[in-house]
Order: structure tokens, then C-alpha cells, then sequence
């Protein structure tokens, strides 16, 4: 292989990292660099620095060490059977575009995830490697994301789990068949292990930290998972009750979807198509659904089809459930607990916060509602206010049309020639 | 008519003093004019001119207490560049006075105003911590990076306190049209208000940076309107890799489609291990209940044959004796079948032949199990399989035997006379060929139409096999 410049090799191993969907950098503990040595600072809130076309936000530097595999998983650019160039970062090329992007504030940190090379136990060593290079040689004290080997030594991984703020492995697909066959070299059962074991660890240092203050950090931002949608034959009910047994069984901070999309090079086996990327959109709903608005997974996939088991793309889930269960509405402002509220489709955690807030002290009106929310008009069915009830709306045998949102035609394209 | 002049645009400290001292002297809010410097925040700021009015109020007076969420909602919205955002808030403490609950009610027409204000300066200051881009330069004491930012409302020294702690140890300034900050490593020191041309023009590792945005952008997701909502044209001008957004966005269809194409055209491989995923496949279709069919039947029959086969046959459903054996096309019709794939010049070893559904559905007739025609829900439900055994082995050519088949194949109602003995293109591109199912020439009664019909089908075999070239 001829030899490649820092900035070809980012090219490609940029390239190949960009089908990892999270690119988190908050929910860490809080640091800076006050104290003169070193560089970097977290706080709780993330920061994006930059959106790329495709919507996604750019906070971290993302990319493979390097993008030579000995696996052959099909949905995977950097399968073994895959022509893409190769190349390879050594730990200090890695550390130092790292450091010179944080100093002209491009990034939040690192994202260093990688194909395995030799052995599991190589890869992971080569992964810790850059971690404690910026944190021990350079003081660094922004985010560090590392993608963990199943296979690895537990050492090596408690070692990252050290040096990271998270850390995080693909459960990939979201059905043990569909990994079978698409990754046949990896393990559902080994995957699982190892994020069992990681959540033993960050409970086990979180619970020596109450006790002492000089007991190690680890992992302060938990681990996170992602898996593919649309490359295996998951229905989007059963990925919902895939991701909510994970959020219970490894207590992770966040399950990332990402709709499968074409890939150079793609494997046979593959689908062709990329589906809709607005039912990876309606899965994220779902999800925020289960973490902050008090839904149980069997209400989440009640408001799938029943006959196809997939949730509807024109419409967001809350509104398809509040459709499918109007006998819940109307839901009085001045009355309803909290739990009831956050099903009214258009009120948000933060609306409804307000809400409570304000009918403390006085009887919520319409016009109130209104000044709490981005469309009254949407809202408007499912509620009773003051001076509000919604008598002929209520009595209405297709309530869809009014508040579905419109069918927008084709979008026009921003840069058009 | 009361006139306060604060010093500065974001003087909030003043704006505090101010209130306290005015809300002593019980002046109501439309009784004051609130200024910056020599310019008037207010239309009526003209109309009262003369000198301010001596402070009265009592400092003996106890002071009011103000709830902290209230000078957490000031702090913020004082910043706003909104002419009247200090007699808003000025407002807003006059009622405070009687109603100290008014911090919790968020659907009162001013609060909602303030509150508003507030929120658009949490993102300004937000989107200038994430969108400032630091240029290097070299003096004589090393390295120092220079920025050039353009926030939208006064929030540039509210916002030091963040880059000194996460950049304590380098030199840099940020400098905006409204004053510029300068930290040397140890304190931070304010400038003058600066131009865009007293920042430094490039960096190398610019460079760098945009070849990182273009590799991490995937072109088969194009999302323009998250990107604008999150990263609003007017801070593109000062963030070098949005000069690359519309390049990147008008390849992005022609990417997307290569790449599909280029796996159509079959130059990918299936990898190493297309015989596991098969496999995998395989068994994954023997606990299918994708449809109700799996109960009566006595196993899934899946296809068989090499997985790099070129040629695939894509039958109806198994029958009596392939619901026993497991295997397609081992019964009456699989024996006409392999009769007539010799009489093709055909090695049956040589193809993938499967069914367009893989569960035998039939109707008890006593001690018999009478074929009985799957629906269109049941090939619906079954074709998931048929297509991965399709993406799997990508053959060259795909004959679909009876309607069944084809329906499963083309998605749609096929007439078989109509379509058959030419080459026809399947929804995936692949190029696909319609003939009768061996069972149809079983079941004729007339000996010669037998026979005239098992040589069409013959020839039918011939013609999809010299497609393959």
C-alpha cells in the first residue's frame, strides 16, 4: 500500500465511521481546564460545532483507526469482502488531529471506534492506546467516546471505560436471526455479555464514588448501542421492544437507529433501497416516548399497525395513539395529572411542566394553552380548558384530517440549478 | 419621566442598580426611559430629555426580594438585542411586587415575551461556543488563534468565562463587531470593537477540517432542513466548511445511485460467507409464522442449490411429498420438471429452484391432503423470503413457473400466456422469465396437448437458459 498523507487517511477512515449514528458529546461529569494544564472542558449540555447535509450534527471527531476488518458482517462498509481502500492511523496521527481540531474549536472530543485487526485484544489495546495518550500525555479534558470489542479482554475494557466518557457496542441488528445472517462472525449472546459486564462496572464505580471521593470515574456518560433499520426483517414493533430491553436491561443512555443506507461496495445481500429515513425519525419519537413522556412499550406498539406491525410515517406515534385511543380525550388542562398531559399529542415535557406550573394559581384559558405550545389548532381537540371544549370536535367519526399534518409535496431542492 | 442611561448594551449590573433604586421610589414602568450610552432603546427616549432626575428612594427601605428564577430569566433576556428588553423586565419586576408568584406563570402574555427573549440568548450564546472557528498565527511568543464572530445579540461577555475555561492554556482573542476579548494564558483582557479583516485570513488545517465534513456526510441521507435549522445561514459566513454544503449536496443523488447501480450491475461480492448467511437465512425461515400456514404444514421448504447459482426457479408451494421431504420439487411435478430441465440442456445441480411460498397449504380430504391455492396474503407474507433468496444470489436469471410465482416475483397480477417466451425485467432490475408450472401440464387431459405443451415449456426453459449468454 503506498503511503497515504493524514489527510487521505481521514478521508477514508472518516468515511468509514460515518455509519455510526451517535455523535453525543454530553451527559458527562463536568470538567475544564481552568487550571492552566492541559486543554478541554464538558459540560452537561453537548455541542454540536457543525450539521452536515445529511441533518446530523458534527461534535466529535469520528472515525476508525483503521478500516481493515477480518470480519465479513454484509452490512458493513469495511467487511473484509468489501473493495474500499484501506489505511491505518497510528495512535499519534489519531491524538494529534484531534488536538488540533479541539484548539480551533471544531470538536467536543473524540469518537474512536475501529475494524479489528490481529485480534480483539490488539484492536483494543490500539483503541486505549490514543485515550490515555490524550489523557495522561496531554491533559485532555474533552469528550472521549470509544467503541468497546465484545471479544476483548474485560481488562482492556474497564481500562476504557476509564479514560472514556462512554463507551458503547453495536447490538447492530435488532433480531438474533438478522444478525446471524448478516454478521455471521458476531455473537448476539457475546454482545449482550459484554454490556452486562459494562454496566456492572459503571454501577459498581458509581456506587464506590458515594463512598469515596477519590474512587475512579468510569464511564460518566454510560454506554450507548445502535442498530440498523430496514436491513432484516423487524417489524418497527419489535425493534421498540428490542431497545426498551436494553434501556432495562443494561441501563443504557441511549439506543441510536440507523436507517441502513446504501453503502459503496454493498454486499449482495443487502437490500438496494434505503428505507424511508422518516421511520428511523418516527422510531426516535417512540423512543422519547418511553424515556420521557411515561409510555409503556405495549402503548408505544399499540399505536403501530396491527396487520404490519410498523408505525405510520405520516403521522408522529403520539398523535397515531391519541387517534387510535380516543376514548382517553379530552383531557382537562386545569384538572388532568401529569401522566395524562404528556399524552395530549402537541404538548411537550416542557409545555406541560409550564402548565402545572401555572394552573397552581389561576384557570388555564385557550389563549394560555396557546402561548405554551407551537400549534394551538392541533392541541385544540384533545383538550378542555376554561372557556374550551371540544363538544363538536370531539363527536367528530375521523378526527385525522383535521390534525394529521399536511401531505407536503416533493421538497423542493435548496441548491437547484 | 425618568431616564436611566446604562452603560452598555448588555450593562446588566446597571440595569439591576437602576430597578432597585426605581422600584424604591415607586416609578412605574411607563414612567421610565431606558438608554444605552447616547442612543435611545426607546421611541419616546426624545421626548425626555433634560438631566436625570437625583435618586429619592429611602436606603433605608428594605430591599425587595426578587425569586431567583427571575434573575435567572434577566440575565439571560437582558442580552437580547430587542430595544425594549429593559423595560420589559422592568415591567415585569413592577408586577412581581404584588404577584411574586408571576415567575411560575409561563402562559402570561409578558412572562411568555420575556422568557422568549431569554431563550433566543441561551442559543446565541449556545451556537457561538459551537460555531466560533479559531484561526492559528505565530508571533514571537508562539502560537495564538484568532476568531472572528458575529452573535446576534450581547453575549460576548457573558460568554468568556466558557472559552477561558476550556482553552486556559492557549493564547487567543475572539473578536466581534461589538468588542473583543484577548486571553494571554493567565487574564482575560477586553479590546475595542474589531472588524473582520483584523482576523487572520486562513489556517492550513482548514484543510483538513473540510475534508473531515465532506467524508462524514453520507449522501444517501440528505436532510437540508435539520441542517438550517440547527446551523442557520447567518453563522455560515465565518464557518469555513459551509463552503462546501451545496457542492456536496448536488453529487449527492448521483453518489447515492452509483452505488446502487454499481451493486445492480453485480461487480459486489457476497463475501466469504454467502453460504452461511444462506444458512442463517434458512433457518431463520423454519420458525417463520409470518402467516398462519406454518400450523397444519409439517416444516418450511426452503430453496436449495448452490448460492452462486446463476439461475434461479421460482415454483408455487410445496406439495404433499415436499412437505414430507423437506426439499422442493420432489414430487409428480418436480419429476416433469427435471425431465424438462434435461430436455433444456439444464443440470438441475446447477440452479437455486425454490417456491413463492415455503408452507404446503391444503384442504384434509379424508385420509388426503388436497392442494389447495395459497391467497394473495399468504405470498405477500412469504415473498420477504423469496427476495432475500433473491438479494442473496443475485442470479443472472429468474423464471417464474405458474402465477403464483410471478405474482410473488413482480409484485402484481402476471398473465402468464401473455408474458410468456420473453425476457422480462424484474422491479429489483434483474432480468426474469414467465412459463407455466410443470403441475399445469399433469393435469391436462388430452395426450397431445400434453405433449405440444411440455414442449413449449421445454422451449421456454431453453430460451431463459440461453439468456445467461
Amino acid at each position: 500500500m503506498a503511503q497515504l498523507d493524514v489527510r487521505q487517511k481521514l478521508e477514508i477512515l472518516a468515511d468509514a465511521a460515518k455509519y455510526d449514528a451517535s455523535c453525543a458529546s454530553s451527559g458527562t461529569s463536568k470538567r475544564t481546564s481552568a487550571d492552566g494544564k492541559g486543554i478541554g472542558s464538558t459540560e452537561g449540555m453537548g455541542i454540536c460545532h457543525a450539521y452536515a447535509p445529511d441533518g446530523r450534527c458534527i461534535s466529535l471527531l469520528k472515525i476508525l483507526l483503521t478500516n481493515s476488518c477480518v470480519f465479513d458482517c454484509h452490512y458493513c462498509i469495511n467487511r473484509k469482502s468489501s473493495n474500499v481502500r484501506r489505511a491505518r492511523f497510528s495512535a499519534q496521527e489519531v491524538v494529534n488531529l484531534t488536538l488540533s481540531f479541539y484548539r480551533r474549536n471544531y470538536i467536543e472530543g473524540l469518537f474512536l471506534s475501529s475494524g479489528i485487526i490481529k485480534s480483539s485484544n490488539y484492536t483494543m489495546e490500539q483503541l486505549v492506546e490514543v485515550a490515555r495518550s490524550l489523557r495522561e500525555d496531554h491533559h485532555f479534558r474533552g469528550y472521549i467516546h470509544l467503541k468497546t470489542i465484545p471479544d476483548a479482554d474485560p481488562e482492556l475494557v474497564h481500562q476504557a471505560g476509564l479514560y472514556a466518557d462512554r463507551v458503547s457496542i453495536n447490538v447492530e441488528l435488532p433480531t438474533v436471526g438478522g444478525l446471524r445472517r448478516l454478521a455471521p462472525e458476531k455473537d448476539g449472546a457475546r454482545i449482550e455479555g459484554a454490556m452486562g459486564e459494562m454496566k456492572a462496572a459503571i454501577t459498581d464505580t458509581a456506587d464506590a464514588r458515594t463512598r469515596y471521593k477519590s474512587a475512579p470515574r468510569f464511564a460518566p456518560a454510560g454506554q450507548s448501542t445502535q442498530m440498523i433499520v430496514g436491513a432484516d426483517a423487524a417489524t418497527d414493533g419489535e425493534i421498540v421492544r428490542k431497545a426498551s430491553t436494553l434501556y432495562d436491561r443494561f441501563g443504557l443512555r441511549r439506543v441510536y437507529y440507523s436507517a441502513f443506507s446504501p453503502i459503496p461496495d454493498a454486499s449482495a445481500v443487502l437490500p438496494l433501497q434505503r428505507p424511508p429515513l422518516m421511520r428511523e425519525h418516527r422510531l426516535y419519537q417512540s423512543d422519547w416516548l418511553m424515556r420521557f413522556y411515561g409510555f409503556s412499550t405495549d402503548e408505544v406498539v399499540a399505536a403501530a399497525d396491527e396487520a404490519t406491525g410498523m408505525l405510520p410515517l405520516d403521522m408522529d406515534p403520539k398523535l397515531a395513539w391519541a387517534l387510535k385511543f380516543r376514548d382517553r380525550f379530552p383531557v382537562d388542562v386545569n384538572r388532568a395529572p401529569r401522566e395524562l398531559l404528556w399524552r395530549v399529542p402537541g404538548l411537550g415535557t416542557k409545555a406541560v411542566k409550564s402548565i402545572l406550573a401555572a394552573r397552581r394559581w389561576r384557570r388555564l384559558r385557550l389563549d394560555d394553552v396557546a402561548r405554551l405550545t407551537v400549534s394551538i389548532a392541533r392541541v385544540r381537540p384533545f383538550i378542555v380548558c376554561e372557556d374550551w371544549r371540544p363538544v363538536v370536535l370531539a363527536d367528530r367519526a375521523e378526527l385525522r384530517p383535521l390534525v394529521a399534518p399536511k401531505v407536503k409535496t416533493q421538497q423542493l431542492e435548496l441548491f437547484a440549478a | 419621566m425618568r431616564v436611566v442611561t446604562l452603560s452598555a448594551p448588555d450593562d446588566v449590573d446597571g440595569w439591576r442598580d437602576a430597578a432597585r433604586g426605581l422600584l424604591a421610589d415607586h416609578v412605574a414602568p411607563d414612567a421610565v426611559v431606558w438608554q444605552v450610552g447616547d442612543a435611545a432603546t426607546d421611541l419616546f427616549a426624545a421626548t425626555a430629555a433634560g438631566p436625570p432626575p437625583a435618586p429619592r428612594h429611602d436606603a433605608a427601605a428594605p430591599a425587595m426580594r426578587v425569586p431567583r428564577a427571575f434573575l435567572d430569566l434577566a440575565n439571560n433576556a437582558a442580552l437580547h438585542q430587542d430595544p425594549e428588553r429593559f423595560a420589559l423586565l422592568y415591567a415585569m419586576l413592577w408586577r412581581l411586587r404584588a404577584t411574586p408568584r408571576l415567575t411560575d406563570d409561563h402562559a402570561d402574555p409578558l412572562v411568555r415575551r420575556i422568557e422568549t427573549l431569554a431563550k433566543s440568548v441561551r442559543r446565541d450564546i449556545h451556537k457561538m461556543r459551537a460555531f466560533v472557528r479559531f484561526r492559528s498565527v505565530s508571533d514571537d511568543a508562539g502560537e495564538r488563534y484568532v476568531a472572528w464572530f458575529e452573535p446576534e445579540h450581547h453575549i460576548v461577555r457573558a460568554n468568556a468565562a466558557f472559552f477561558v475555561n476550556r482553552f486556559a492554556s492557549m493564547r487567543w482573542s475572539i473578536l466581534t463587531p461589538e468588542v473583543s476579548l484577548h486571553w494571554d494564558g493567565a487574564a482575560l483582557q477586553e479590546g475595542p470593537a474589531a472588524e473582520r479583516g483584523d482576523a487572520p485570513e486562513g489556517d492550513p488545517i482548514e484543510e483538513v477540517w473540510k475534508t473531515y465534513y465532506a467524508s462524514i456526510f453520507n449522501p444517501a441521507r440528505v436532510k437540508v432542513g435539520t441542517m438550517l435549522r440547527e446551523m442557520p445561514r447567518k453563522y455560515w459566513k465565518n464557518m469555513p466548511e459551509t463552503a462546501l454544503v451545496p457542492q456536496l449536496l448536488a453529487t449527492a443523488q448521483a453518489r447515492e445511485s452509483g452505488m446502487i447501480d454499481k451493486a445492480r450491475a453485480r461487480e459486489s461480492t457476497v463475501g466469504d460467507n454467502a453460504r452461511a448467511a444462506w444458512e442463517a437465512l434458512r433457518d431463520e425461515a423454519s420458525a417463520c409464522t409470518r402467516c398462519h400456514l406454518y400450523k397444519p404444514a409439517t416444516q418450511t421448504v426452503f430453496g436449495e442449490g448452490p448460492v452462486d447459482a446463476t439461475m434461479m426457479f421460482v415454483g408455487e408451494q410445496p406439495g404433499d411429498q415436499e412437505d414430507l421431504a423437506g426439499q422442493p420439487f420432489v414430487g409428480p411435478a418436480g419429476q416433469v420438471f427435471d425431465r424438462a430441465l434435461a430436455a433444456a440442456g439444464i443440470t438441475r445441480a446447477e440452479t437455486y429452484v425454490t417456491n413463492a411460498v415455503k408452507h404446503f397449504k391444503f384442504e384434509p380430504r379424508g385420509k388426503r391432503r388436497i392442494h389447495a391455492k395459497p391467497d394473495a396474503g399468504e405470498i405477500e407474507a412469504c415473498r420477504w423470503w423469496t427476495e432475500q433468496e433473491q438479494m442473496l444470489l443475485r442470479p443472472k436469471v429468474t423464471v417464474a413457473l405458474g402465477a403464483t410465482a410471478a405474482r410473488s416475483l413482480f409484485g402484481k397480477v402476471m398473465t402468464i400466456g401473455r408474458e410468456r417466451g420473453r425476457e422480462l425485467r424484474l422491479p429489483d432490475g434483474g432480468a426474469a422469465w414467465i412459463t407455466v408450472h410443470p403441475s399445469y401440464l399433469l393435469r391436462l387431459p388430452d395426450e397431445a396437448a400434453r405433449a405440444s405443451e411440455y414442449e413449449r415449456f421445454v422451449e421456454d426453459l431453453r430460451m431463459a437458459h440461453a439468456a445467461l449468454g
